[in-house]
């Protein structure tokens, strides 16, 4: 059952197209995250389901009641959706209690013990509830921003980029820890981000927003291994594009015959490779190896656990390079000559 | 390959060589050291004063002249002044801020310059203006009146410059909470700008303190007023002397309040990174009825002073345009504002070099010298500097020199801060890449850190000029003889009730003040980054 659904949203700032024709449903107590390059909309879609912003045209729907029809919107306040900004946004002139006290009643009597279960959720130490905003670390002051959010128990939690202002091992541990207290509580979370990692890792619904408009809207592993397109396959992580005559069951192309989905279309197409799809092996001597099936090392990248390694394929003109990924140990050096084995079907892109 | 050790000598070894470099910034950063606590140390001439002629007097002639009907009423009259003018100027400045800054208003930013452009009317010319329109303008209302139209741009940059800073996203995040508009404006936005409304208060707090030709024309004792007088009519040391020792007191008091008030809370944004700009809140229908209040303000504030002065000059036709008058006043003004602001700026180079580059608790307290001191009226310094140079350097009596130490003592902070600020764009680390490629110190000083700073330090030399022109009290108790400057001209024909003679000088000061006006405005806008 969804709980949000946005329908033909769009929004225009002057000339700007910022989003156009959007259409998303949230189901109830999932993790979507809406993924995708500086200015391609991402924020403002975000904003307009808060109520921060009006949309041109378009329908903003929560639990069946209407936000928002075209540019007539239900005031942010009224909404009941949780918000964490980018870095917090905490009010530096309140303690961290006042903090995550701040959206509940001052005349409430289980105030403080609200904040007191929001501390724990969130796993900081009660003797932190004193402190001011800039006495804590990074990490810490996101999760009072979370806990601040989740006080009034909403029904839809928006996470603005909240794990861009962190170091890279904080981040994890950190989104680790939402991730866990958002399903503790039961809340519907969309998170924004421009990290495909992070958006792949935390959703179970990812959707690919470009130049405002809404390419693709799937499971992590769908949009992973079979984006649309060539821009989406490239923004969610390394591939290898390749040109190929398509057929029944199988492709052939620069790696020779490789299997392949089974889709409609015959004759010359497009296909990607992840690089988590090639291993290599030395390559054997003799005659009845094929080229097609052979490169040589070109550029090895160490990355410690997992190392980058192109190897090209085919000569002059026809050369092409293959990015594959293997275990940091045993590496081929450059200059090596290698056996490319494609593992799985190839995927067809739509062109 | 295997490598071989090779004996030490077989190495080119650079020659043994003191390090000029270190030795040059020890002895450079000990002598700045000591300009910058002989500059704290004059800053300490005026309370020094003040505390001597106390001794001196004795306790109970001080008691005596303390302890009096007539300072009991200035007190109250003061203090009325305070409590009357600072909570319609808090009111109006917010209100005008979040218009200009933070609305749809139609014209935000003419408005907002507007709001900035009384700056470069003189307070004196301000109540002048009020009187020529409304002659039966006196007292404490009046008083208030025209001080809420003189000051308001003192609070009013600081308040418009931190909701430019103010990160939206701290109001979207209480809005999200259940907040409405209203409410996120009480809770979040206006706790946020106390420090601006502290400082801008403090500011209006001691300028009303410590003016004195607006309220000498509208007929309004304040302690700055009955020192005047006693000074000019009689003479009267110790008696102007211990009203003086009040009015520090006063001074000090309200820095006091201020720190107090203001609490030790930070309020700066928390997180990295710049803030996304704030989008300006729709007004809908009340677009139009918004625009009254910078209208009525602008009209108030500019429009009489305009109206009164154009009536003035029509009246007074061409005959009191005496080109050689003005001329010599204008010219003399000039020269007082360039030599002001030239020895104003390099009094506080010391301090605003150690300030960035050598920081440290002694630094601390020898800089607060720098800032006491511009909290204290221009008649308590220039009545400091008089008995001073009367009783101990004859000479210097009513010098040029003298003047010039006075503006340098009034005008410090204001020198201080454009200056620390100019220098601190350039980060020490430019200086040693230069002297890496090759320069000098002493020429990677000049070839990059003054040609960066270049730039903050004329800003700040303008602003102290601006304070120069319009100075009154200092100058017509300090300045030799003879002097003739457009305020002290001003005052003289204003004082003889020729208010049209008066009214060419006031429309040079006001053409003088525009373009540094501007340049504040302008600078206001830049370093809330945009």
């Amino acid at each position: 059952m969804s709980l949000l659904d946005v329908i033909g949203l769009s929004k225009r700032y002057g000339p700007q197209i910022a989003l156009e024709g959007v259409d998303l449903t949230v189901p109830a107590r999932s993790r979507t995250a809406i993924v995708g390059p500086s200015g391609s909309g991402k924020t403002t879609l975000l904003r307009i389901i808060a109520g921060f912003d009006a949309p041109d045209a378009g329908r903003v729907t929560l639990n069946g009641q209407v936000l928002a029809d075209g540019p007539l919107i239900a005031p942010a306040h009224l909404r009941g959706i949780g918000y964490v900004p980018q870095d917090g946004a905490l009010f530096p002139h309140l303690s961290v209690a006042e903090n995550i006290g701040f959206g509940i009643d001052a005349r409430d009597p289980e105030r403080d013990q609200r904040v007191n279960e929001l501390m724990e959720m969130v796993e900081l130490d009660r003797a932190m509830l004193r402190r001011r905003p800039h006495e804590l670390s990074g990490g810490q002051q996101q999760r009072v921003a979370l806990a601040r959010a989740l006080a009034r128990r909403p029904a839809l939690m928006l996470l603005d980029e909240p794990f861009s202002a962190l170091d890279t091992g904080l981040r994890e541990a950190v989104r680790k820890s939402v991730m866990r207290v958002l399903s503790q509580a039961g809340i519907t979370a969309i998170m924004v981000t421009h990290d495909q990692a992070e958006a792949l890792s935390f959703a179970d619904q990812v959707a690919v927003l470009r130049g405002g408009r809404l390419m693709q809207v799937g499971a992590p592993g769908v949009l992973y291994w079979q984006p649309k397109d060539r821009e989406t396959a490239l923004f969610l992580g390394d591939a290898t594009m390749l040109e190929a005559q398509l057929g029944e069951g199988f492709v052939d192309c620069a790696l020779g015959r490789i299997p392949a989905e089974t889709g409609a279309r015959r004759g010359p197409g497009e296909i990607m490779l992840r690089p988590e799809q090639i291993s290599l092996s030395p390559a054997a001597t003799g005659p009845q190896e094929t080229a097609a099936c052979h490169g040589e090392v070109e550029e090895v990248e160490f990355g410690g656990a997992l190392c980058a390694i192109t190897v090209g394929v085919g000569f002059e003109e026809a050369r092409i390079r293959v990015l594959v990924r293997s275990p940091g140990r045993d590496l081929p050096l450059p200059g090596a000559r290698v056996r490319l084995s494609v593992h799985g079907g190839a995927h067809i892109l739509e062109r | 390959m295997t490598l071989q050790a090779q004996p030490l000598r077989a190495y080119p070894v650079l020659a043994t060589q003191p390090l000029p470099l270190r030795r040059v910034r020890q002895l450079a950063a000990k002598s700045l050291f000591g300009l910058a606590a002989l500059v704290s140390l004059v800053t300490l001439l005026p309370l020094g004063f003040i505390l001597w002629i106390t001794l001196q007097t004795g306790w109970e002639t001080a008691s005596a002249l303390i302890f009096r009907a007539r300072v009991g009423e200035l007190l109250v009259n003061t203090a009325l002044l305070e409590v009357l003018t600072l909570p319609p100027c808090i009111v109006l400045a917010v209100a005008l801020a979040w218009l200009t800054e933070r609305s749809d208003v139609p014209g935000a930013r003419f408005w907002s310059w507007l709001a900035v452009a009384p700056l470069a009317i003189p307070a004196f010319v301000q109540s002048y203006a009020w009187i020529g329109v409304a002659p039966g303008m006196h007292g404490l209302f009046a008083a208030v009146f025209v001080s809420v139209l003189a000051y308001l741009p003192f609070l009013y940059l600081p308040v418009a410059a931190q909701l430019r800073r103010l990160d939206p996203a701290m109001e979207d995040a209480a809005a999200s909470l259940g907040l409405d508009p209203w409410r996120v404006f009480l809770r979040v936005v206006l706790p946020q700008l106390r420090i601006a409304l502290c400082g801008g208060s403090l500011l209006i707090g001691l300028h009303l303190l410590a003016e004195y030709g607006l309220y000498a024309m509208i007929r309004f004792d304040t302690f700055t007023t009955a020192i005047v007088d006693q000074f000019q009519s009689s003479y009267n040391g110790p008696a102007a002397n211990m009203l003086a020792g009040v009015l520090v007191l006063s001074c000090l008091g309200l820095l006091g309040l201020e720190v107090l008030i203001r609490g030790d809370a930070r309020y700066a944004r928390v997180g990295s990174g710049a803030p996304r700009p704030a989008s300006r809140r729709r007004l809908g229908r009340a677009r139009g009825v918004s625009m009254l209040l910078p209208l009525a303000l602008s009209g108030l504030a500019l429009g009489v002073p305009a109206y009164a002065l154009g009536r003035w000059l029509i009246a007074g036709g061409s005959e009191i345009w005496q080109a050689r008058e003005l001329a010599s006043a204008f010219g003399e003004t000039l020269l007082y504002a360039a030599g002001g602001a030239l020895a104003t700026t390099l009094v506080a180079i010391p301090m605003a070099w150690l300030s960035v580059r050598a920081p440290g608790r002694l630094q601390r307290v020898l800089e607060g010298c720098h800032y006491y001191v511009g909290a204290l009226p221009g008649v308590v310094v220039a009545l400091a500097l008089v008995t001073i140079t009367v009783r101990i350097a004859l000479p210097l009596y009513q010098t040029v020199a003298t003047v010039l130490l006075a503006y340098g003592l009034m005008f410090l902070p204001r020198a201080l801060v454009g200056l620390r600020a100019g220098i601190a764009q350039v980060p020490v680390e430019l200086e040693r890449a230069a002297i890496a490629l090759g320069r000098r110190p002493a020429g990677a000083i000049f070839s990059v850190t003054m040609r960066l700073a270049a730039p903050g330090v004329a800003a700040c030399m303008a602003l102290v000029a601006m304070g120069v022109t319009t100075e009154l009290t200092a100058t017509l108790m300090l300045a030799p003889n003879g002097t003739r400057t457009l305020a002290t001209e001003f005052w003289a024909l204003t004082n003889e009730l020729d208010y049209a003679a008066a009214a060419p000088y006031a429309a040079l000061m006001i053409a003088l003040s525009l373009p540094l006006t501007a340049l504040l405005h302008a600078q206001s806008r830049r370093v809330a980054g945009q």
